[in-house]
């Protein structure tokens, strides 16, 4: 029998340290844009091509930072609003999942529920804003519904999908050592679906953060889109800048680390 | 161990008392006018018509045939992975309804689930209800047979074709069945790898001698591994009609000679030039 364990795993130190230098190659290389458009923006308001109610120094931007930040309101600001868009995440992932599991494995949940989903995806979500402030009043619960909404579609779409796609053939060959309902469900079907999920879930943390700032632009005193309207109607546009600079560091900061989740199930699953 | 690797292994009833506890005794397999139609109304044709035939318990078959004349078809319809049109499969004289305990199915691909370790793999072929101290001690021993006990913490990923495809027959094998049914399980593999598992199957069999249904497309498989060989085809003396009627069993030969048979003999090679004249190649 010896003869028969010739062949050996592949070594992968090397690739390891590879796949490290590559990251940080990767990293430098996503700063270079970002480092790009700072500078051009400190150039063309040093050089004045832009008046600085259009677009003032980033060193104003950043004493606007420093100005909220004195008074308590910066990370007021910032922590309702990454408070409503994970809750509003994760509620609408977590409904996302459930629904989307159901017409994922059931013909009977696909052909009862599917064209009712597939109407309600059909409205555009802030079509549902009048409705819920009528229904909620002005609130917590109307916007973290909506940020709901809008992360329940990208889950569920995914989910549901991924379901159906699984590998029939491994499906072929558990059932054919008898595996059924419950076990299969559990040893097969949802840990093949698990990366699916992850990208679902990553789309739908995007669109929490793109519904919450539609919430708070709408009708609220507090969060980053308040500061948003905020900003504009007193003419401050170095908040307003401030506004949509946190919204994209924030918004990347919790990518990445749902990126990170991402990258360790589908080492895990896949 | 090595009493049940050593060759001189005597028969299953006879064999180490820890093995027979977990152990089926291999089970005799009858197709009975078994015939598979698919699709309905015009677009229906024959697969297979009127298989009729009797495999011993114990016993090595191979279901030699072209391609898409219905070997897996077969073999299928014997796991209970599909049914027939008309006719049935009798397993020890009680036919086949639906995925079948008494079968263990290995298929042409691994079909090993990528997030498990090899070993965990294995773990799914184990028969409902025994425990997991049997389980465990019977997937050691498995993975001894098949020479992965150095991979068992490894992923399906992370080794070779063929190693995946021993793990595939460690799976089969967990299941203690009555009947092992194998669906060209070495075709995808390179023709040296190909020759080591044909001698790790026979050192299997004499391990735990199953009933086996091999289906190939490979006739020196074929004639290296099997007690008889069925060939599948068309029969040409059925008539005009016979390309519609689906295929049915053309020829039965008993190979002649002991296990492992020398591959290179003269007896063999006859016979290979006819089974590839009957499966309508030249055997030159």
């Amino acid at each position: 029998m010896t003869q028969l364990r010739t062949s050996a795993a592949t070594g992968t130190n090397v690739a390891d340290g590879r796949a490290a230098a590559n990251g940080w190659a990767r990293l430098l290389l996503g700063l270079i844009i970002p480092a790009a458009v700072l500078a051009a923006w400190q150039l063309s308001t040093a050089a004045g091509v832009f008046s600085v109610v259009q677009l003032p120094p980033p060193a104003m931007v950043l004493e606007a930072a420093a100005d909220l930040l004195q008074r308590g309101q910066l990370g007021q600001h910032i922590a309702i609003s990454t408070q409503r868009a994970l809750i509003g995440f994760a509620a609408g992932a977590a409904l996302g999942l459930v629904f989307g599991a159901l017409v994922g494995l059931s013909r009977f949940a696909d052909a009862l529920l599917a064209p009712t989903i597939g109407a309600l995806r059909a409205v555009p979500s802030l079509a549902w804003v009048p409705l819920l402030i009528l229904w909620m009043r002005i609130g917590e619960d109307s916007k973290i519904t909506l940020i709901l909404i809008g992360a329940f579609f990208p889950v569920f779409t995914t989910v549901s999908l991924a379901l159906r796609h699984v590998d029939r053939n491994l499906v072929e060959a558990a059932r054919a050592f008898g595996l059924r309902g419950v076990r299969l469900l559990t040893t097969v079907q949802l840990p093949a679906v698990v990366p699916a999920v992850f990208s679902g879930l990553r789309l739908a943390l995007a669109q929490a953060w793109l519904f919450l700032v539609a919430a708070e632009l709408i009708a609220s005193s507090m969060g980053l889109g308040f500061l948003l309207t905020d900003s504009q109607n007193n003419g401050r546009t170095d908040r307003l800048l401030l506004a949509i600079v946190l919204l994209a560091v924030i918004g990347k900061i919790t990518d990445a680390l749902l990126g990170l989740a991402e990258k360790w199930a589908v080492k895990r699953w896949a | 161990m090595t009493a049940v690797l050593s060759p001189s292994a005597p028969e299953p009833s006879l064999d180490s008392r820890a093995g027979s506890a977990t152990r089926t005794p291999a089970l005799p397999v009858a197709f009975r006018g078994l015939r598979r139609t698919f699709g309905t109304g015009a677009g229906a044709h024959n697969v297979l018509r009127d298989v009729d035939f009797e495999i011993r318990a114990g016993e090595v078959l191979a279901i030699l045939g072209t391609s898409g004349c219905g070997k897996s078809t077969l073999l299928r319809a014997a796991a209970g992975l599909d049914s027939p049109t008309a006719g049935s499969v009798d397993i020890d004289g009680t036919p086949v309804q639906g995925i079948d305990s008494r079968c263990a199915f290995a298929f042409q691909e691994p079909r090993l689930l990528p997030w498990h370790t090899l070993q965990a793999n294995i773990a799914i072929g184990l028969p409902t209800g025994i425990s997991a101290r049997d389980g465990k001690a019977k997937v050691a021993r498995l993975l001894d047979l098949v020479g992965l006990t150095d991979f068992a913490k490894h992923r399906p990923r992370e080794i070779s074709g063929g190693m995946a495809q021993r793990a595939s027959l460690a799976r089969a094998l967990a299941r203690n069945p009555g009947v092992l049914l194998l669906d060209e399980p070495f075709g995808a593999l390179d023709a040296l790898t190909r020759i080591r598992m044909q001698d790790l199957l026979l050192d299997i069999h004499r391990a735990e001698p199953t009933t086996v249904l091999l289906v190939t497309h490979d006739v020196d498989e074929a004639l290296q591994l099997a007690d008889r060989i069925i060939v599948l085809g068309k029969d040409a003396s059925a008539g005009a009609g016979a390309s519609a009627a689906g295929a049915t069993i053309v020829r039965t030969v008993a190979v002649p000679g002991e296990r492992p048979r020398d591959r290179g003999s003269v007896d063999l090679a006859r016979l290979r030039a006819s089974l590839l004249a009957t499966l309508g190649v030249d055997g030159h």
